[in-house]
């Protein structure tokens, strides 16, 4: 069977204006795990190789390049790695739904603020939590990564879109950012 | 107006969407008399005060809310997952 090559959405591209820097990051693999009935136990022991526990509302966790990430009742995403065997739990490819724009910098937050109707600032959305929410009318999943970072998943079919939204938000925060009062 | 979804926190109104009165809930059984189910589908209380009423949080975690709340003082008393209640 000939090699296929796996595509993402934006090709990866990246834009830095004003110190935010966007960039498309690609997720590796996407497994949706959604407990079933009574599965909580034996999806549990089916994380414990990869050392995850299934998180709690609003968090993610991270080890070793793998991220489990919340993403509703009793669901959740594993990403970066090929899923384990489990039991308990609807398991679900969401590889190619996805598309994931990184966008880092002093000034993430103030260019998102535009878009998302919630507080991102530090101490409101500490790292390793996640957020479903909205970035303009588009429902995303907003993962705080790092001080300067944060992680917007969006439905692979609105890439375009949400790309076009966030850099029109930075063209705004940087020309804003050039006028003196 | 601010719903504090169980799962997700304090949310705008604009990410949730709104169903109805709390009897959808309590379907009749197969085979109610006709009465049962004409109460069930057409008639509903208006009150001034106390009232429970069904949410959906779609921009958020995609999850149906049972939120008691007073429409003469606009207080929230309570949101539930309605998936919760059921267990």
């Amino acid at each position: 069977m000939p090699e296929l090559i796996a595509k993402s959405a934006l090709d990866g591209r990246s834009l830095t204006l004003a110190g935010v820097t966007l960039a498309e990051a690609s997720a590796g693999p996407i497994t949706s795990i959604a407990i079933l009935q009574d599965g909580a136990k034996d999806v549990a022991k089916g994380l414990k190789p990869l050392g995850l526990a299934f998180p709690k509302p609003q968090q993610f966790t991270e080890k070793a390049g793998v991220r489990i990430v919340w993403t509703g009742r009793d669901q959740a995403f594993l990403i970066g790695v090929a899923p384990p065997e489990l039991e308990g739990a609807a398991v679900t490819d969401q590889s190619d739904g996805w598309t994931v724009l990184a966008v880092t910098g002093v000034a993430a937050v103030d260019v998102l603020a535009r878009l998302v109707p919630m507080d991102l600032r530090p101490a409101a959305f500490p790292v390793k939590q996640v957020l479903r929410t909205q970035v303009s009318h588009m429902n995303a999943i907003i993962l705080r990564t790092g001080d300067y970072a944060v992680e917007i998943m969006v439905f692979r079919s609105m890439a375009r879109t949400a790309w076009h939204e966030v850099q029109t938000a930075m063209e705004m925060v940087a020309a804003r950012s050039g006028i003196k009062i | 107006m601010r719903l504090k979804c169980p799962l997700c926190g304090d949310r705008d109104r604009r990410e949730f969407y709104y169903y109805g009165a709390e009897d959808y809930l309590h379907r009749p059984a197969e085979g109610a008399p006709l009465a049962e189910w004409d109460n069930y589908l057409h008639l509903r209380d208006n009150p001034a005060g106390v009232l429970r009423d069904l949410w959906y949080h779609e921009a958020g975690c995609s999850q149906w809310l049972l939120v008691t709340r007073n429409t003469v003082t606009h207080e929230i008393a309570s949101v539930e997952l309605v998936a919760e209640r059921a267990k």
